[in-house]
């Protein structure tokens, strides 16, 4: 007889298929690597892979894309956790791309590195033959991502076909590619951002400060407040001014705004979130504004 | 809380949009931005009234061609559940689609329209539910509105689909009368409705219980991986990481290795949080066992008195996926089945299904895109296989392409 209903909790059924997709890549391919920017949604991965190889090392090395935009909370946070890990930690640096002419800077007050990374990314991925590479994009945070599979499949070009995707069924994933395709994988595909943050309380894991509020100099832009930094290029008409912010997503400093925010602790931060009546890439994604298909369009291209 | 996760069939004129659209927003699960955007398009495009289904259409071609192309997962919760679920379009690559959303499904939603009644979709549409066993079935009977709440109507859909499901194995039916554009019994009970004493559709969702659809007598463990992690800590560290697909395990269980029928006792079911009493699906965990056995990622582990069937040739349902390949006797594919990927040869087609009547086609030669079909295959290595019919997770397969690597046929097996 059943002792008890065996039911289990959205935290535990979320886990346990992370685990079983990352299990399956590190099974299936020669080569992965797992995206690592310090954001929330690449910490929880993080802690995923630890969970699913534990009593082993991760088996594959963290990867991060390098703007030179980025917050320095962020990198220090990146640096000291993946040392932590002992994993081997590839950075990417989009300078060295423009640097060695793959692509060319923005120029202007609306200058960013956001497009960028793409070509970044592909490089890297091509010179350390990558064949899987995970990334912490969920279904929620956008409609292109929706529809987009666990196990997304890019072509030697790093493009991604939207209306040609491999259907997907039960906990079945098609690794088969040729020499020079790859697969972006989606561990948290299914997890909404609420999720992130009660599984970061559950965990207690440690995250970058400035996902916390704190007192920092900025400036209003298109109704997002962005930092004072160097790399942020402002305008006279832009003055600045001390606000109580936090950070919802972190990205580059020159396309991530901060949010007005008292929340201090991780408790606060899921009652704001439970309340908040504005996506998270709405409050805060210049990078996603510019179009209906912005995210469509980049992830084509090879984006995240 | 737990997880509730289920398939919407229908289309847009059946007020699918509008119901999830109604779901999603009475949950708060829209949020302004988005709400924003859809009012923005609408106006823009002249329509009336705010078009939800610009909400699920996420893609460029979706939207500029006015039709749904492919699955598209929702997330809400409300504070009994978390749900999540997996829209289906009504019109393009029905099957294909439908069947992908239905193979993780706890519940699938029909949806009617009540002027029209039991249609051949509808049919369509029930008999896949069934075919992928998704364990809760829901006729939303809609636009009740529009047959002035007539609990006869109501009657008449209720008997003529009853009717029909009798032939499908349909487990467990429930049918609910909405209105999903003036939320009638959509969120809560609708006044224009007293003769109906049942839950509103969100109270189903809610309180449905799914746990013990899954399999929690036979054990089924698909070894996924094999842990060992060469540290001076763990020397001899050997773990067989997997999902639990089926059964209740526990410390000092008897337990059988597939392929070589070696048996021994489990030492520990570790996890990074410590180890556990027991495990179950759909858990993943790692298994220590007490004897040095040469077990590697595709083999099974499960109960000496109660093993899976091990075949090298296998029945079962197909559903063909291809867009331009057909399904042929002697076409040879990929077979990904738990974690154990093999070679299969199409031995033989025995019919194609056709999935409006329910005819079986003897004289079928090959599935084209869409086509259900009885097929036998002949596979390279033993799989370890139960009736799908009793277990989703070790009797469902994908089939893929050699030459293209696409995945290309679901299978269930007989």
């Amino acid at each position: 007889m059943l002792q008890h209903d065996y039911t289990t909790s959205q935290l535990d059924v979320l886990e346990a298929e992370a685990i079983h997709i990352m299990r399956e890549v590190a099974a299936e391919f020669e080569r992965p690597c797992l995206l690592f920017s310090g954001g929330k949604d690449s910490i929880v991965m993080l802690r995923i892979a630890e969970k699913a190889f534990w009593p082993a090392p991760i088996p594959f090395p963290l990867m991060h894309v390098d703007t030179g935009h980025n917050f320095p909370e962020v990198i220090d946070y990146r640096d000291r956790r993946s040392a932590e890990l002992g994993a081997r930690l590839v950075v990417a640096s989009v300078q060295d791309s423009i640097d060695a002419g793959r692509v060319v800077e923005e120029t202007g007050r609306r200058a960013s590195r956001n497009r960028l990374q793409t070509t970044t990314l592909l490089d890297a991925i091509e010179e350390h033959e990558f064949d899987a590479v995970f990334g912490g994009a969920r279904r929620d945070e956008e409609k292109a991502r929706a529809k987009e599979r666990v196990f997304s499949f890019r072509d030697d070009f790093g493009q991604w076909d939207p209306k040609n995707q491999r259907p997907e069924l039960w906990n079945l994933y098609n690794a088969k590619i040729r020499k020079g395709e790859h697969i972006r994988v989606f561990p948290l595909s299914n997890w909404t951002e609420l999720d992130v943050w009660d599984y970061i309380r559950r965990e207690g894991i440690e995250i970058p400060s400035i996902y916390f509020a704190h007192t920092r100099s900025v400036f209003e832009r298109d109704g997002m407040l962005l930092p004072d930094a160097d790399v942020v290029q402002r305008g006279d008409d832009e003055p600045l001014f001390e606000s109580l912010v936090r950070y919802r997503t972190v990205g580059d400093m020159t396309c991530t705004g901060a949010v007005s925010s008292s929340a201090a602790t991780v408790d606060e931060i899921i009652a704001e979130i439970a309340a908040t009546r504005i996506t998270e890439r709405g409050a805060t994604r210049a990078d996603d504004r510019a179009s209906e298909a912005a995210m469509e369009d980049r992830k084509k291209e090879g984006y995240f | 809380m737990d997880i509730l996760r289920f398939a919407t069939a229908g289309s847009v004129d059946d007020g699918k949009s509008t119901l999830i659209g109604r779901l999603l927003f009475d949950s708060k699960a829209i949020f302004e931005d988005q709400l924003e955007a859809v009012e923005r398009t609408s106006r823009d495009r002249g329509t009336e009234y705010t078009d939800l289904s610009l909400l699920t259409d996420g893609l460029r071609a979706e939207r500029e061609q006015g039709i749904t192309i492919d699955v598209a997962y929702r997330y809400f919760a409300t504070p009994k559940r978390k749900f999540i679920i997996a829209d289906t379009p009504g019109h393009i690559q029905y099957t294909r689609n439908m069947v992908t959303g239905a193979s993780t499904a706890d519940l699938a939603i029909i949806l009617i329209d009540a002027r029209k009644g039991v249609l051949e979709q509808s049919r369509r549409h029930a008999f896949l539910t069934t075919l992928l066993r998704v364990p809760h079935l829901v006729l939303a009977v809609n636009k009740m509105d529009l047959v002035d709440y007539s609990e006869e109507r109501f009657e008449e859909i209720r008997e003529e689909f009853t009717q029909f499901a009798s032939k499908l194995n349909a487990s467990d039916l429930t049918f609910i009368p909405i209105s999903a554009l003036h939320g009638d019994n959509v969120v809560s009970r609708s006044e224009s409705m007293p003769w109906y004493q049942g839950p509103s559709l969100l109270h189903h969702l809610e309180h449905v219980h799914i746990a013990s659809d899954r399999n929690l007598v036979d054990v089924r463990f698909p070894v996924q991986y094999v842990i060992r992690p060469h540290k001076t800590e763990f020397h001899d560290y050997r773990g067989y990481a997997g999902q639990v697909a089926g059964g209740v395990l526990k410390p000092g269980d008897d337990v059988m290795h597939l392929p070589s029928g070696l048996t021994t006792k489990i030492a520990s079911i570790d996890t990074f949080d410590g180890p556990v009493t027991e495990a179950f699906a759909p858990m993943s965990v790692t298994l220590r066992l007490e004897d040095d056995i040469d077990i590697s990622r595709g083999d099974m582990i499960c109960r000496p008195n109660n093993q899976p069937q091990v075949s090298q040739e296998i029945e079962a349902m197909v559903c063909w996926m291809a867009d331009t390949a057909k399904l042929t006797p002697r076409t040879k594919l990929t077979i990904k089945h738990t974690t154990r990927t093999a070679r299969a040869l199409v031995k033989d087609l025995h019919y194609r299904l056709d999935v409006n009547t329910l005819h079986r086609d003897e004289t079928a030669t090959s599935l084209s895109l869409n086509e259900i079909g009885r097929v036998s295959l002949r596979i390279t290595q033993p799989l370890f296989v139960d009736d799908y019919a009793r277990n989703r997770q070790t009797g469902g397969f994908i089939l893929i392409d050699e030459a293209t690597n696409g995945t290309v046929g679901a299978g269930m097996i007989l």
